[in-house]
């Protein structure tokens, strides 16, 4: 589906937001042969060289997650931290594995060394045009095909509460509600939780993993000064 | 999706977690409730709110307390703190609800997990929208907001009649009784989901006019449509083809999804592959 593709925003404002992601061709129309969660393995240990912002596995979900605790304080003040250890372990089966970078030069050296080790799996940059096209040129490689986001016809640059939806979008697959976003804002602004804090807090809902923190601590600073 | 009655004390933190609003503090009961009609079973509140088990009579005893003196029991705002969800048994038509909304549930026909399929993502590998040809993915619901079967039939009847043929492995195809006609089944027709896309393959020459008709069924759907398109590259990397149209018609895409075209027919054997050295500390700080 097109949960990466959607993000709202300017090409500027994904100027710390690439996610790469692969997958196999699952159609047995498409003949495609091999041990596609093997090469996947790889391709996630990888990305963790490259100090990713995250890495999310579409099926049992990302480096932060929801939590349980029996104990009345389980959650007050420490919670869990993005934990890459559990994704890798947790991946059992072939599908989308994502990585989230939120720096021009880890995520255009992991393309590069990706393109080397030629997996065979078919590879995606979701992020602004230019960041992909130059993502490819660092790496010598020619775009095959492209998927444009023509974005969302009623959102303009003027509608209230885009911060909202900025974050909200992170999530492509809407499990990350606007309300969720304007309620973290608003701790934000009051100072009830940083930036950080309350980008942690939206992630867990994230299901497969590609909520970019960095993207969403920087929307927040914002939110928090009133910058629009 | 079904809140425990007995476990619930109205904290209210499920409240701002649901994607479609759906869930509300009912002022006879004091109790979460969820509305039945605008739930698309996305179990975005069962998966994402992380759980306690506090004792509910003693949790409600102590909100009541403090509220006298206007002082809020606030658990961390993605805590249900009694674990008060339970999954719910869906039949036919309500299940489709979910596996329209819950990426984690694979749709039947496709075994894709989500809402479309592949796209243009593994092109590389399946040749799918070739030179010369769009691949557009329409999709309704986003940001939030929700669709019913009834607007992706006013879509796809609009599309049919324009003579495009629809992806046969989409799982909105799949449900559809006449791909000629674009009619999707009667019995799913008021049923709600987080968002779908209806898929289509047409000649470049053909953009315009898609977009056009796009924009037409759009006025008419109380809901988002947003468009997706799916283009070849040339052998340099260029696409010169269609973003002349979309710019054209007003567009000025900022993002995309770019296919790298590193997909071969045979996956890489990693038997004999050089071993990776592991990160010590794989927690990011």
């Amino acid at each position: 589906m097109t949960n990466t593709l959607h993000r709202y925003g300017k090409s500027e404002t994904f100027v710390d937001d690439y996610i790469v992601f692969s997958l196999p061709a699952k159609s047995k129309a498409a003949g495609q042969t091999g041990d596609a969660l093997a090469a996947q393995k790889r391709f996630m240990q990888i990305a963790a060289e490259y100090k990713p912002a995250s890495l999310g596995d579409a099926l049992h979900g990302g480096s932060l997650r929801p939590t349980k605790s029996k104990s009345i304080f389980g959650h007050w003040g420490k919670r869990n931290k993005p934990n890459f250890k559990k994704v890798l372990e947790g991946m059992s089966k072939a599908g989308t594995m994502a990585a989230v970078f939120d720096s021009r030069a880890n995520a255009e050296a992991f393309v590069k060394r990706i393109k080397e080790e030629d997996l065979g799996l078919s590879v995606n940059i979701s992020s602004s045009i230019e960041n992909a096209k130059n993502a490819c040129k660092h790496a010598g490689i020619p775009r095959h095909s492209i998927a444009y986001s023509l974005g969302f016809e009623e959102v303009g640059d003027n509608t209230p509460g885009k911060q909202a939806i900025m974050l909200s979008t992170m999530c492509g697959h809407g499990m990350l509600s606007i309300n969720l976003a304007q309620k973290m804002m608003s701790f934000v602004k009051e100072n009830r939780r940083t930036p950080k804090e309350a980008a942690e807090t939206m992630a867990r809902f994230c299901s497969c993993g590609i909520f970019n923190t960095t993207r969403a601590r920087r929307i927040l600073e914002d939110v928090r000064v009133g910058v629009k | 999706m079904k809140i425990n009655p007995a476990k619930c004390v109205a904290c209210g933190n499920c409240t701002y977690v649901c994607p479609m609003g759906a869930i509300y503090i009912d002022p006879q009961l004091q109790r979460a409730t969820i509305n039945r009609d605008e739930c698309v079973e996305c179990y975005a509140c069962y998966n994402g709110l992380s759980k306690e088990v506090l004792p509910p009579s003693t949790v409600r005893f102590v909100r009541r307390t403090l509220a006298n003196f206007r002082v809020r029991f606030e658990p961390e705002p993605d805590v249900c703190p009694t674990t008060a969800f339970e999954p719910d048994q869906l039949e036919w038509p309500r299940v489709v609800r979910r596996a329209f909304s819950d990426p984690r549930v694979p749709h039947e026909s496709t075994g894709v997990s989500g809402r479309g399929t592949e796209e243009v993502k593994t092109n590389d590998v399946t040749d799918r929208v070739g030179i010369g040809e769009v691949g557009f993915t329409i999709e309704l619901g986003r940001p939030g907001i929700g669709a019913r079967f009834r607007d992706f039939q006013e879509m796809s009847r609009a599309l049919a009649k324009a003579g495009v043929s629809f992806e046969k492995n989409n799982p909105i195809s799949t449900l559809m009784t006449d791909v000629t006609t674009g009619d999707i089944r009667t019995d799913i027709l008021n049923e709600k989901v987080m968002s779908a896309i209806i898929e289509i393959k047409v000649p470049v020459e053909r953009t315009e006019e898609i977009i056009r008709i796009i924009w037409d069924v759009e006025k008419r759907i109380p809901t988002q449509v947003v468009i997706g398109v799916g283009v070849r590259c040339d052998a340099d990397g260029e696409e010169n083809l269609v973003l002349p149209i979309l710019e054209k018609l007003g567009y000025n895409p900022q993002r995309a999804k770019t296919n790298i075209g590193l997909g071969r027919k045979v996956i890489r054997d990693l038997t004999n592959a050089a071993p990776l050295a592991q990160p010590k500390e794989m927690v990011n700080a």
